[in-house]
């Protein structure tokens, strides 16, 4: 974000007054280190840089995702500070030592008027560099004896990055985030279409504020969302259908498409030109290829059996296969020892691992039809363990009885098995399975009088 | 007679503010260092025997993390430099254990420090002791049959002690205990238990000689310090505004807030580094509208200090993210702390919903997925085993890196957060 407005908050404010009074000295020295913390997009680098370029300090900036050798971040400091001949005296592989010797050298020849700094952004990252890296530059200062603060940009606070056995601890500041009133619909109403006043804008952005603060308020999603919804929003105005007044006659026209939204393009399942085109051929309210596969998977018939054959094989503890699947059980018994352990209950745990016989057993009984034992049927179970909708567990030369998991959730089980023409005895077996063992919840409820009413059909 | 034309006002305060933050930041040596007697005797002693007798010595200088190591040796150092007879003999070669990683880079810095690189040249040597025994050698070539002395400086001692077979540390121990050259190590650290480091070879030859830097001031003679750290030394070239402002100084350490607020540090931490950053921060505020130290920008200063950043970040959460950290608060408390995954969270925030809830409405699931993956991002929530990833991702078990106080504490100070989240929050059962 590039605006040269300035922002008028108090707690921000009162950050940077702190911030500058640190640097406002150049000829003298500051702090060896200083650490900076705070949510994504909350202006950080932004400010810090500005401030560099408007007091005209030297600098050089770093973004330690690119780093992935720390050669990387000695040559660009090194040339930020000296120029591209110091950097060219780098060796091959450079070790913090050639840095500080040759920083040493440099900085004889030319010592520090002004206090020199180096930003490091995304600094969580020098973590997994090397051990020695973030406590030695940590103690620039000392260790090469000259006028230089280094300061650290970071997302994630500072306890996590404190090394074992210590380190010199840096001065440590917090930027504020934006709170919603002021701050943020004043940035966000910043976009403004130039053909539409900047009231209608403001009211758009409180709407859009209203759907999605609860669940995310990072400034980029949000300015993001933003800009791919407002030409939907102007819709009615453009058609003429409502005014700039009408802001009811307005919300009621963006409301569900904000929440469409929040399932797609928010989740990044739909790219945002995806959206853009569905949004212009909306009358035929295709519904959207999403990019997870659970919409359009197309598996075969006896795939499909197998597949809800897997997820009862995992989610249903071994005795009570004899209860669901052979014809002459006896009353179902609910036990107490189920009741007592919510917790253990398969559903939160996640899928347990069942040998293959098991789930041979599970899907002769709930297919429809006698199938034989081919080939055909057994590569099947291969090709859902590539498809990653089952996988295997144990060693892969176990050839004797491997061991599959179900990784798919009920969800998709739901979609397939209402798409294969099943007889009412799976729901069953799934309902009960569900009932049995797992919380109260009202989906599960609300399947089962589903199919109470199959039954009563 | 030299007329002395007296600074403005802002001159003074910014050369008040150049050497208050010499001292403070960049750790300007003190004349002597404070409440360290004994041990600076102590060193002294032993760096003289080497340099003027030519014995060989090692010790060790152990103390915490700003307790006055590196001061101490710089002041020893300085004075042992002022004697004649050390000043025209004796070699000084600092290594540092961050910076050498690496024997070979020791080796090569010891090379260069000793200013040996031409008499090196391209040799090629068979082992350590080789290379390290031809240095030494070269030394003696320069000036009669004694060798100069050399003063070994080793900075992160602990460090050296995780190199590959410790053959740094093993031959200059055993340098210093044969008796070729007059040899000093000196090796600074902050592991009490730096001897259990050592290999048993490398033990044996050093002399065990431990001098420990354990901070023994009082509360008194802490406040003493704070007074002296802040004020301005008799040489100031305007004495009106010095003495100005020392007498501002003494009466600020008198006030019964400030006190307090020394006394709080004090009770956390009694050394010297912790001291700095609470006073720059405060002296950092002086300027030529606000010339004096105030209780007000100390009391800032020591605000800003003892925050919990943690806290502070729960801050910027949105309200889904929260209830999810109330969620997971919930499982702690009814399970003992025992890790959870994110189905059982979601379910707790299900119940949430059905049950209590009149403000929030239902949540797609992948929706409450991607909060609780910045969660993750925010390393506020970590998997146990990390790294490990053969489970789906829901099942994958996790801990909450949080206390239950600073969850209240941070719900207390939420913006506009919804009554009935606070009371699932306050309520002892889900």
């Amino acid at each position: 974000m590039s605006h040269q407005k300035s922002f008028q908050y108090a707690d921000l404010l009162s950050v940077l007054e702190r911030v500058v009074d640190i640097m406002s000295a150049p000829d003298q020295y500051s702090y060896p280190s200083v650490f900076i913390y705070g949510h994504r997009a909350t202006g950080k680098s932004h400010v810090v840089l500005s401030i560099m370029k408007d007091l005209e300090l030297p600098h050089a900036s770093v973004d330690c995702v690119e780093c992935v050798s720390s050669g990387l971040l000695f040559h660009q400091v090194l040339s930020a500070f000296f120029g591209p001949d110091a950097a060219a005296l780098l060796p091959r592989c450079p070790s913090l030592s050639d840095f500080v010797r040759l920083y040493k050298q440099m900085s004889s020849n030319s010592p520090a008027t002004q206090t020199r700094y180096i930003i490091l952004d995304r600094a969580e990252r020098m973590r997994d560099m090397d051990f020695s890296l973030l406590p030695a530059l940590l103690r620039l200062q000392e260790l090469v004896n000259d006028n230089v603060t280094v300061i650290l940009l970071s997302e994630i606070v500072w306890e996590k990055f404190r090394p074992n056995t210590g380190c010199f601890e840096p001065l440590l500041f917090h930027f504020p985030d934006y709170s919603k009133g002021k701050s943020l619909v004043q940035i966000l109403s910043w976009d403004h279409h130039p053909s539409y006043t900047p009231e209608l804008y403001a009211s758009y952005i409180n709407i859009l504020l209203g759907v999605f603060f609860s669940v995310c308020r990072d400034l980029r999603e949000l300015r993001h969302l933003a800009v791919l919804n407002f030409s939907k929003f102007c819709e009615p105005l453009e058609k003429g259908e409502a005014k700039e007044s009408d802001i009811h006659k307005l919300w009621k026209n963006i409301e569900p498409h904000l929440q469409r939204a929040m399932q797609t393009v928010y989740l990044r399942e739909v790219s945002s030109v995806q959206w853009e085109q569905q949004q212009m051929d909306e009358k035929e309210a295709t519904t959207l290829r999403v990019l997870s596969a659970h919409a359009h998977i197309e598996l075969p018939y006896y795939s499909k059996f197998l597949l809800i054959a897997a997820y009862l094989a995992s989610f249903n503890p071994a005795r009570t296969d004899r209860r669901f699947f052979l014809k002459s059980h006896g009353k179902i018994r609910k036990t107490n020892f189920l009741k007592k352990h919510e917790k253990t209950s398969n559903h939160l745990l996640g899928p347990k691992p069942f040998p293959l016989d098991r789930l041979m057993a599970i899907f002769y009984s709930v297919v429809d039809s006698r199938v034989a034992p081919t080939a055909s049927v057994f590569s099947q179970i291969s090709s859902l363990v590539t498809l990653q909708l089952l996988s295997q567990v144990g060693h892969d030369d176990q050839l004797d009885s491997p061991k599959y998991k179900c990784s798919v959730s009920l969800d998709f089980i739901l979609a397939i098995s209402r798409c294969v023409c099943v007889c009412v005895r799976l729901l069953d077996l799934l309902a009960l399975s569900l009932v049995i063992q797992s919380q109260v919840v009202r989906q599960e409820r609300s399947l089962f009088t589903a199919v109470s009413n199959l039954h009563l059909l | 007679m030299s007329k002395r034309r007296s600074l403005t006002e802002a001159q003074c305060v910014s050369l008040a503010q150049k050497l208050l933050r010499e001292r403070l930041c960049h750790q300007k040596l003190p004349d002597r260092p404070l409440a360290l007697d004994s041990q600076y005797k102590h060193l002294l002693e032993l760096l003289r025997r080497t340099a003027v007798h030519g014995e060989s010595n090692s010790v060790l200088i152990v103390g915490p993390r700003g307790s006055g190591k590196t001061m101490l040796l710089g002041c020893v150092l300085r004075e042992l430099m002022s004697l004649k007879e050390a000043q025209k003999n004796v070699l000084l070669v600092e290594l540092n254990g961050l910076l050498q990683t690496d024997d070979k880079i020791a080796l090569k810095e010891i090379t260069r420090q000793l200013h040996l690189e031409n008499v090196v040249g391209d040799k090629v040597f068979g082992s350590f002791a080789e290379n390290l025994a031809f240095l030494l050698e070269a030394l003696k070539k320069g000036d009669k049959s004694s060798s100069r002395p050399v003063v070994f400086v080793l900075d992160e001692f602990d460090l050296f002690a995780h190199h590959k077979n410790q053959t740094l540390l093993y031959n200059l121990l055993d340098v210093s205990q044969s008796a070729q050259t007059p040899v000093a190590v000196l090796g600074l650290t902050c592991r009490l238990d730096v001897l259990e480091l050592l290999e048993k070879r490398v033990k044996s030859r050093f002399s065990h000689r431990q001098i420990h830097l354990f901070s023994s001031l009082s509360f008194a003679q802490y406040v003493d310090a704070v007074r002296a750290q802040l004020s301005l030394p008799p040489d100031f070239p305007d004495p009106k505004f010095s003495d100005a402002w020392n007498h501002s100084v003494t009466k600020l350490c008198e006030e019964k807030s400030v006190e307090e607020i020394l006394r709080r540090h004090f009770n956390s931490s009694k050394d010297f580094r912790s001291l700095h950053s609470l006073l720059f921060l405060s002296v950092s505020r002086v300027s030529v509208s606000h010339s004096t130290l105030h209780e007000a920008d100390l009391l800032e200063a020591s605000r800003l200090i003892s925050a919990d950043s943690k806290a502070i970040i729960l801050h910027g959460l949105s309200i889904l993210e929260l209830c999810l950290i109330i969620a997971m608060k919930h499982l702690n408390d009814t399970y003992d702390g025992e890790p959870f995954n994110f189905q059982m969270v979601h379910n707790e925030f299900k119940k949430f919903i059905q049950r209590k809830s009149h403000s929030i409405h239902k949540f797609e699931k992948p929706v409450v997925m991607k909060a609780f993956e910045h969660l993750l991002q925010l390393e506020l929530v970590r998997p146990v085993d990390s790294g490990v990833c053969k489970v789906q991702r829901e099942y994958q078990l996790m801990r909450l890196m949080l206390e239950h106080g600073q969850v209240m504490e941070a719900l207390q100070r939420y913006p506009q957060c919804p009554t009935d989240v606070k009371q699932w929050a306050l309520s002892a059962f889900a």
